[in-house]
């Protein structure tokens, strides 16, 4: 009943259905990319950006030694940031996937949905007050007679608020993958004598690996492109390529240099997405 | 060999303390909201509704909240009727180029948010419409369609294909079986995905914050005075946003759990 009935014929109704996407994502998401490429080679003078031609832009950011070493901070970080959420999360979500009842696990699942529609923003202010000088951490660590520690504006900074963006979504990621992964099979492992270490690295972890690389995966892009976190409790030194884009173009006005940037973030994140898509598709060599 | 119990305990420990992480941030910005220090620490200072005081009497933010339920209430139904009909589209249609089809209604939520609203001003810019409430409805709504999408084909999913089929037969035109199938079958999901974008919208600032220009939302308001110090007027504006989009997530779930188990037959 699926796949004969769907119909191949185009008509008023098909079309009707079918074209509001097409027409809108061209006019307001196509639209501005394609622009976004375009805009990189105008050039701006007497403070108006002019539709030209040139390399202009592109010469002067590539060849700048704060694009690049900007560059590979936000790559260092956003790879950092994938390793260790990807650490922090696979325990939690284990345990959501093979520890807790079912009943438990769907409402660990609601709770995880929830900070995905709490204000980014708000949260990064109250780790800036939880983390400062005068602040909670600071303070709990006093009465055990420790610190205070500088954590705001440090990496450390940057990374608590990395993780309060991408662990929630990660967990969900990987429990939704670990709960397919077959019973039987890690039944079988054992009563074959495999560990329990064993038995998650070389029975779980490869059968869900497609879910584990797409968290990874949104773990990178998301931490890659975030500004709030770099900006407010890292204190935007050294400068993410984020932070670069939004100087560029607020206070610097320079809309085609920010586009230079912006496009070389995005093969950057389109290769690393084809990478591991390619990666998590493979057949393992047996 | 260690018990499997020991374990187990030590996980489900670990699960909570991940818990405590991830929610510290809300928690701790609704107590400090009716906390009466200008720089909470522990132990914390009396009970207080200052900050709520201050917002409330703030023109600047009031008008903000306008822009932002404007916007939020506009992109989600443009959103939803546009999630719909390719969630439609999905569900009823093999077609030619489908891959890319849908590659093309999902693919923004992996846009980078900066990246967006760089390209957003830009290409408003040039038609003269970045500065406006309508350029944040626009780039919302693309925001927010995949959203909408994906919520409503998965409710078409549970949806037996013979049911239009069978309302075809008897004689209904597409346009009628869909009215009386298809549109009644989806409501719950639709209302979800009202909500569910609803709550997106009024949550996004990176690209609010590039092309609205002075037509500002709560989140780019947000945004601009965390800029300045610390100000604990954030809490309490953070508080009411938090309210406002747990009430329209929770209403989504719930409508959404409900009709889950009712299948093909009731639809």
């Amino acid at each position: 009943m699926t796949q004969a009935n769907k119909k191949r014929r185009v008509d008023l109704y098909a079309l009707t259905w079918r074209l509001p996407i097409i027409v809108w994502q061209f006019l307001f998401f196509v639209g501005p990319l394609v622009f976004l490429i375009a805009m990189s080679f105008f050039v701006v003078k007497n403070y108006r950006m002019v539709e030209t031609f040139e390399l202009a832009s592109w010469e002067r950011i590539l060849s700048r030694d704060y694009f690049w070493s900007s560059y590979l901070y936000t790559f260092g970080m956003a790879t950092f940031a994938t390793v260790l959420a990807t650490m922090l999360a696979f325990p939690a979500s284990f345990a959501l996937a093979f520890k807790v009842s079912a009943n438990t696990r769907r409402w660990a699942m609601f709770f995880l949905i929830v900070p995905f529609f709490t204000s980014y923003l708000v949260k990064t202010f109250s780790w800036y007050v939880i983390l400062a000088k005068t602040g909670v951490v600071n303070s709990l660590f006093g009465y055990l007679g420790l610190g205070p520690y500088t954590l705001l504006n440090t990496w450390i900074g940057t990374m608590v608020g990395f993780m309060t963006l991408v662990l929630p979504l990660l967990v969900l990621l990987q429990t939704l993958s670990l709960s397919q992964v077959d019973k039987n099979l890690i039944e079988a492992a054992h009563n074959l004598g495999s560990g329990r270490f064993r038995t998650i690295f070389n029975v779980i972890v490869p059968s869900a690996k497609i879910g584990l690389i797409v968290g990874a995966l949104f773990c990178f892009i998301l931490s890659f492109g975030d500004f709030v976190s770099p900006y407010y409790l890292g204190g935007s030194t050294p400068q993410t390529l984020s932070i670069l884009i939004i100087d560029t173009t607020k206070s610097g006005n320079q809309w085609p240099r920010a586009a230079v940037v912006a496009i070389c973030m995005m093969v950057t994140l389109f290769v690393i997405a084809f990478t591991s898509i390619v990666f998590a598709y493979r057949k393992p060599k047996s | 060999m260690i018990k499997d119990g020991v374990i187990s305990f030590f996980l489900k420990a670990y699960l909570v303390v991940l818990f405590i992480f991830v929610f510290a941030p809300i928690i701790a910005s609704v107590i400090f909201s009716f906390n009466s220090d200008r720089f909470p620490t522990i132990p914390l200072g009396s009970f207080s509704l200052e900050w709520y005081k201050l917002i409330i009497n703030d023109p600047d933010i009031a008008k903000a909240a306008i822009t932002s339920i404007i916007v939020a209430i506009s992109s989600s139904i443009l959103a939803t009727f546009i999630g719909f009909c390719t969630a439609y589209s999905d569900y009823r249609y093999d077609f030619r180029f489908k891959g890319p089809y849908l590659a093309l209604a999902l693919l923004p939520p992996t846009v980078p948010l900066i990246i967006m609203a760089l390209a957003m001003l830009a290409w408003l810019s040039k038609f003269g419409l970045s500065g406006s409430v309508l350029s944040i409805v626009l780039a919302h709504t693309v925001l927010c369609t995949p959203f909408a999408m994906a919520i409503i084909r998965l409710r078409l999913s549970q949806m037996d294909t013979s049911l239009e089929a069978a309302a075809w037969n008897l004689g209904a035109s597409e346009w009628s079986a869909m009215r009386e199938i298809v549109v009644p079958f989806a409501r719950p999901a639709i209302i979800s995905s009202l909500c569910l974008t609803a709550a997106v919208s009024f949550d996004e600032f990176a690209v609010a914050w590039f092309v609205s220009g002075l037509n500002k939302t709560i989140p780019v308001v947000i945004l601009e005075i965390v800029q300045g110090n610390i100000d604990p007027r954030v809490n309490a504006i953070g508080t009411f946003v938090f309210l406002t989009s747990m009430t329209l997530v929770i209403i989504a779930q719930v409508i959404f759990m409900k009709n889950q188990n009712k299948g093909a037959v009731s639809g």
